[in-house]
């Protein structure tokens, strides 16, 4: 084996877990850089567009339509969820965390009592290549690819479209905007169905790739909240950062001791830099602009 | 003399609920009732009364850390499960013999207390709050539960202990408190409740004491306005940090209880929704007082016991619907607001007399 397949194979497995802290974090990311507001039940919103899409993929969709369907149906029930019950508790941050936790239960627990203890997967698309020794899936660099375009589309939401202003004149001075004409509270609805879509999508691009079980919201919590508590309150100057350092922490512990040193390493990583960074990237990346 | 009169003085004050000859009346009714409990019952409804006990100790602690201390702490169960494994590795070492159990869960409460200056000192001193520190706290405590389900192999022993992976460990011996001539076993029913209603007795009313002491002043000074607090000259991150390790020690002992009483501990009691449980039994209870969590906790381990008799699937969806209600509805907890309206009541009452 020569070096251009070694690095080959560290690009890869650095890619794959760039796609997986991105894709799992941006959707809380956006719910809290924009709302304060920590989403606790984001992995079922990401359970929900999993099973969303395999439910559409074993109805006969094709795929990308079924991740659609996936990334749609979480984009409503996170409107649903943000009038019931987020929409009341915007000054009590900490309580929103706690209602969404119960909300995380009710999910979790009305999904097993529901569809059962598991529900069949779709296969993995595309295949693989090979290089060197080693055989690849090409689907994980779809992954990568969609983490790319899904930071991409963000930037351009929040940037170029009217929403995009709006919403960033909301977050800045609240009342500001709204004497101003803004209607905050559809703004903070959109805001809370887009972070719960982007969770979709994030169930729906995973749902090939894993078992689908209630409890599968689990595997994308922890590192989802490790990104954003490293990468603070921006999405584009604090996740995409963090996703990137945070996928070398992880890809090279992986390699090097297993998946279980992997997610450690992360764990180390987050004690480390809330230590040295208290406000994440983003916090230090802004207090040196100004 | 007098400092000793004064320091039972602290029994009552403005951070704890109840006062005065009618509430220290109706708590020595409850002790009694709670000391002749077991007279006139089983062994096996006992036992369950001390599974209910067990769970308060941590109730408590976040009650100590969220409600007094405003900082909110998802991974109470962290330091639950390394208190119940330390206590299981030492005493599956060591044996039960010359009273060696209780050492172990001194030792156990130490070790998580230990974790918590360490994981404490990076969060206060980096001041990490608010929703922040909720998260670290769950990730860790969620880290602790995957490392713990693979340790399967054989290879994953601490001294002749074996820690099991998923199935977590089992077969520690109960407490034992040495004896001149028998030492007393202290089985999970009446020998472990009366020791375990003694400790919350003497816990319940040391925290009593300790918030309406000048330290719990600050620290509920601290949840209301940290930088007024800090303005004022007090270092908060210390206060933070010791109410922190101070709430670690209390799940802890709560681990240690839970190991006691069942004779095992498994991974999943550090997992997502073991952490969910104590914050919904607080959160429900009224998170700002030590007797409303206590009550709260009781009377909510009991209604989700008896639902899961029916289903416990539904008895979960149950508690969800629960937590979402009291926080959207008596963010203060249901058992404060009784105890608060009670109170007026009892004001009102008193006049028409007067």
């Amino acid at each position: 084996m020569d070096i251009a397949t070694h690095v080959f194979s560290a690009l890869y497995q650095f890619g794959d877990a760039f796609a997986f802290l991105v894709l799992s974090a941006c959707g809380l990311a956006v719910i809290f850089g924009m709302m304060g507001v920590i989403n606790l039940a984001h992995g079922e919103f990401i359970m929900c567009g999993a099973y969303v899409t395999a439910a559409t993929v074993h109805a006969g969709l094709p795929l990308p339509l079924g991740i659609l369907a996936g990334t749609i149906v979480s984009a409503l029930v996170g409107v649903l969820v943000e009038l019931a019950v987020i929409r009341h508790l915007y000054d009590r941050p900490l309580d929103t965390i706690v209602a969404t936790w119960g909300l995380s239960l009710i999910a979790t627990q009305g999904t097993l009592i529901m569809v059962g203890s598991t529900m069949a997967g779709v296969g993995t698309p595309f295949g693989s290549f090979q290089v060197g020794d080693y055989s690849y899936s090409i689907y994980r660099i779809v992954l990568f690819c969609s983490a790319l375009g899904v930071l991409a589309a963000l930037y351009a939401l929040f940037n170029w479209t009217r929403f995009g202003v709006l919403a960033r004149a909301t977050i800045q001075v609240p009342h500001m905007a709204a004497a101003l004409g803004v209607d905050t509270r559809l703004i903070y609805s959109l805001t809370f169905a887009c972070g719960a879509g982007l969770a979709g999508l994030a169930g729906g691009l995973y749902a090939p790739t894993m078992t689908l079980v209630p409890t599968m919201g689990a595997t994308f919590i922890m590192e989802a909240f490790v990104t954003v508590v490293i990468g603070g309150a921006d999405v584009f100057l604090g996740t995409a950062p963090a996703g990137g350092l945070l996928a070398i922490v992880k890809s090279g512990m992986t390699s090097w001791q297993g998946q279980l040193f992997g997610q450690i390493g992360l764990l180390v990583a987050v004690i480390i830099v809330v230590r040295v960074l208290p406000k994440g990237i983003s916090g230090f990346v802004l207090r040196e602009r100004t | 003399m007098t400092g000793f009169v004064s320091f039972f003085r602290r029994l009552e004050g403005p951070q704890t609920v109840g006062r005065g000859r009618a509430f220290w009346s109706l708590f020595a009714v409850v002790l009694l009732v709670a000391l002749a409990y077991p007279l006139f019952s089983d062994g096996y409804t006992v036992g369950n009364t001390v599974y209910f006990f067990v769970w308060v100790f941590i109730a408590l602690s976040l009650c100590l850390i969220w409600g007094y201390g405003g900082s909110l702490s998802f991974g109470q169960t962290a330091f639950f499960g390394i208190g119940g494994y330390a206590y299981g590795v030492l005493t599956l070492n060591f044996g039960s013999a010359y009273g060696f159990t209780l050492v172990a869960l001194v030792v156990a409460v130490a070790i998580a207390a230990l974790f918590a200056v360490l994981l404490g000192y990076f969060m206060f001193f980096g001041r990490i709050a608010g929703v922040f520190l909720g998260i670290v706290t769950l990730a860790v405590t969620l880290m602790l539960e995957r490392f713990m389900a693979q340790t399967a192999g054989p290879e994953w022993h601490i001294g002749s202990a074996r820690l099991n992976g998923f199935n977590g460990m089992s077969a520690m011996p109960p407490l034992t408190i040495p004896w001149p001539g028998e030492p007393i076993v202290l089985s999970a029913d009446i020998g472990l409740y009366y020791f375990v209603l003694g400790l919350l007795v003497v816990v319940y009313l040391a925290l009593r004491i300790l918030m309406n002491s000048s330290f719990g002043n600050v620290i509920v000074a601290i949840r209301e306005n940290p930088e007024r607090a800090e303005m004022l000259g007090y270092d908060i991150r210390k206060y933070q940090l010791i109410t922190f390790v101070i709430g670690a020690a209390l799940a802890g002992i709560s681990g240690v209880l839970y190991t006691v009483w069942g004779q095992y501990i498994t991974p999943s009691s550090m997992g997502m929704t073991a952490a969910a449980l104590p914050l919904i039994w607080v959160a429900v209870g009224g998170r700002s007082d030590l007797t409303s969590t206590v009550v709260g906790t009781l009377v909510v381990l009991a209604a989700f016991q008896a639902l899961t008799i029916y289903g416990s699937q539904y008895a979960l969806v149950f508690m969800g619907v629960l937590l979402v209600l009291t926080v959207l509805i008596a963010p203060n907890g249901l058992v404060l607001g009784l105890m608060h309206w009670l109170g007026r009541l009892a004001v009102r009452f008193k006049q028409r007399a007067g």
